[in-house]
């Protein structure tokens, strides 16, 4: 993973010094509110429902165990002991005292942690695939890159201060496991016609109010353009994105404004005439970042384990945990584990001290002290030894991780909602800890198959529901708490958005309309047909039909 | 009035002239809709200084064949959330090449001026209601900057060592 040096050191110390004064000058009430909450939001402190929620960078993901150790600290010792993974692989602190952020910074600088530009209109924490480095499907590793940008991109005098909040993401993979057409940019690596590895350029896409699919700006670039190119996508945007309107702000209303190929065309001629010629990545720069992500010096191992292979045959509840929970590692003998933070009783994404002490040392023990957060909630170890798979399920079942049910329908990606977000207009929480209540039939979880279920607590789509195989949206309908309801979704490949199947549920309703939907699909399903593909073949209208049957 | 320029506090000599008023002696900063139907005049009478502002939502091309007439550029933030000045700064440096005088005027805060600087500010009008010599610290907020910019050619990688 990659290393600070004095420079990076360097500039953590001079931003917290910069935020303590900030803070003591609010505290003293030289700042305004008003004139503090863009400082503030720029190192990701929100005021929340009832106190400061802070949200902590995790940049694409990426966390060794001595990180996670100190975010267990401080979530004992200046939260309520517990923290809550984003769905932008982030870690989010709900009950955070304004006093105590710059000792809490100064925590994270330790670790080579910081919350820089993880709130307000400026190029957010950088994400990509969950599996970088280790999937099978990989045309080469994303991460430095992702770091590349990560610099670039911090305390960017230029664009701090864009129309809107800005997300980019990266994957080095065949498979899209990052929602890449989901992102205000994309970078996907691929070869061109003449087998050199570059990047497609992916724009515009976006969640929130108006879901747009992003569109392809460029088929392929150089490596070395990366920075030089986003600058201009960047500087198009900073100066012709809108800013009369916050709904309408984002990059994918100016792409769809101009249509993408006008928007190319600005862009192109931005880079034509760069400012920026020294932004040229040479292959020196790109060395010396891939060595910090190098693969680790695996061992010889066989591709199959005999007791492994004992246990999947004699237990039941461990093949169901391989199958869903463990992922074909690129290295003979290795495996990826996925572990679950989708357990009954607890809201998705959340975990508490003592569960990311005991994390971090699986993570020691188990996969070379490094793990990694997913935009769907949960937490990977990507370097596990086959032959110890026994061994870390016992473990991870002992801290309630186990849940053999990753990408299943109860895998729910959850916002926080109106427990804690003042932007909500309904809880999500306790519809994802009902649902994962009702459905709690392993067997009959495991013959859905693949089925993504996303829940966001208001329009804006923290928690993707518009990218939900079904997706829930609570809205408000005079002062209640209403669910909406919208099916065929998808993040991946085949990325589409769901549509909204009719007038909206209570929140006993709802958890009965997709029992209803999950009937519909188990009468007309093909064998072995994913719930997304029943849904494309069929359409709205069996599904609605049966839902709103005795409404 | 008290400006910051060239990272020191000096009293103003220019003037803000608005569109229809007469010009006053000495120098003066105009519109560009004032610089576009009033010229002729202007380029008459620019021994006596010369500057024009722009409104956020005015760009760097739309002055740029123009520039040698000008001795000060004057961007606007009409609220410091407004980001699009910093952009018609680094264009006027770094793709046009001017190299007066570039002032920053509107909403101009403390926290904002290390990054206006080094987009290419040299000048601030500090809102008023505001001290104008703790601004004067912002210069100082970072010791490492990662990226280019109008007062760093090298990225951050090439000066490592
Ligand atoms: S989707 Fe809405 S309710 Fe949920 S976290 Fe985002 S802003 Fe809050």
């Amino acid at each position: 993973m990659y290393q600070y040096d004095q420079f990076d050191h360097q500039m953590l110390a001079d931003r917290n010094r910069q935020f303590r004064s900030q803070v003591e000058r609010r505290l003293t009430g030289a700042l305004t509110e008003e004139e503090f909450r863009p400082l503030r939001l720029m190192n990701g402190l929100y005021l929340q429902l009832h106190a400061y929620m802070l949200r902590v960078a995790v940049p694409y993901g990426l966390l060794s165990s001595a990180q996670l150790r100190q975010l267990a600290m401080i979530a004992r010792k200046y939260d309520r002991g517990y923290g809550h993974f984003t769905t932008r692989q982030n870690l989010q602190y709900n009950w955070i005292r304004l006093e105590d952020m710059p000792d809490i910074l100064d925590a994270l600088a330790e670790v080579e942690m910081h919350a820089i530009q993880t709130s307000g209109n400026c190029i957010r924490n950088i994400s990509t695939d969950e599996f970088a480095g280790v999937a099978r499907d990989e045309i080469e590793d994303p991460r430095p890159y992702a770091e590349i940008l990560r610099q670039w991109s911090t305390f960017h005098p230029e664009f701090s201060y864009l129309p809107r909040k800005f997300k980019i993401a990266l994957t080095g993979a065949t498979r899209d496991r990052a929602a890449v057409a989901f992102h205000d940019l994309a970078f996907r690596i691929v070869r061109n016609d003449s087998g050199e590895v570059g990047f497609q350029v992916i724009v515009g896409g976006g969640m929130g109010r108006t879901p747009v699919v992003g569109k392809v700006l460029k088929e392929w670039i150089p490596k070395r353009h990366l920075l030089a190119y986003s600058e201009s996508v960047m500087r198009v945007y900073n100066g012709y994105g809108r800013r009369d309107n916050i709904y309408k702000a984002r990059i994918k209303i100016l792409v769809n404004d101009l249509g993408v190929e006008e928007f190319a065309r600005q862009v192109d001629e931005d880079f034509a005439r760069t400012i920026t010629p020294e932004l040229e990545l040479e292959e020196a720069e790109l060395e010396r970042m891939r060595a910090f992500f190098a693969p680790p010096a695996y061992r010889e191992l066989p591709e199959r384990d005999a007791a492994v292979d004992a246990l999947l045959e004699k237990d039941k509840r461990f093949r169901m945990w391989f199958e869903r929970n463990v992922v074909a590692h690129k290295q003979p003998g290795y495996a990826i584990v996925v572990l679950s933070l989708k357990s009954p009783g607890v809201a998705p994404g959340d975990a508490t001290d003592d569960q990311m002490e005991a994390v971090a040392r699986l993570a020691d023990e188990f996969s070379l002290g490094l793990l990694r957060t997913t935009f769907k909630q949960n937490l990977v170890l990507s370097d596990v030894e086959l032959s110890r798979l026994p061994e870390l399920w016992g473990r991870l079942k002992a801290l309630s991780m186990a849940s053999p049910t990753v990408g299943t329908l109860t895998d729910i990606i959850c916002c926080p909602g109106l427990d804690y977000c003042s932007l909500a207009n309904a809880r999500s929480i306790p519809v994802a800890e009902k649902l994962i209540d009702r459905f709690d039939d392993l067997d009959f979880i495991h013959d859905l198959g693949d089925l993504r279920l996303n829940i966001s607590g208001c329009i804006n789509a923290c928690g993707h529901h518009h990218a939900g195989n079904i997706g829930i949206l609570g809205v408000d309908k005079k002062g209640e708490e209403f669910y909406q309801l919208t099916l065929g979704g998808s993040p991946e490949d085949d990325a589409s958005i769901g549509k909204i199947m009719g007038p909206a549920f209570s929140q006993d309703e709802i958890v009965s309309a997709i029992e209803k939907v999950i009937e519909v699909f188990l009468a007309r399903r093909e064998p072995e047909e994913r719930f997304v593909d029943c849904y494309r073949r069929l359409g709205m209208e069996p599904f609605k039909e049966r839902v709103y049957a005795d409404h | 009035m008290q400006i910051i320029k060239k990272r020191r506090i000096v009293e103003d000599d220019w003037h803000h002239v608005e569109d229809g008023a007469e010009l006053p002696e000495g120098k003066v900063i105009v519109s560009l809709s004032r610089w576009q139907s009033d010229r002729e005049t202007l380029i008459g009478r620019r021994n006596s200084g010369l500057g024009i502002r722009l409104a956020s939502n005015e760009h760097a091309d739309d002055i740029a064949p123009d520039l040698e007439h000008f001795e000060l550029v004057a961007l606007n933030f009409p609220t410091f959330r407004d980001g699009r000045a910093y952009t018609t700064a680094r264009l006027l440096r770094e793709r046009h090449g001017y190299q007066g005088e570039l002032r920053a005027t509107g909403d101009v805060l403390r926290d904002q001026i290390f990054f206006m600087h080094r987009c290419g500010f040299d000048a601030f009008e500090v809102r008023a209601d505001r001290s104008i010599d703790e601004a004067l610290k912002a210069f100082d907020d970072f010791s490492v900057t990662y990226q280019p910019a109008a007062d760093e050619k090298q990225p951050l990688w090439r000066r490592r060592g």
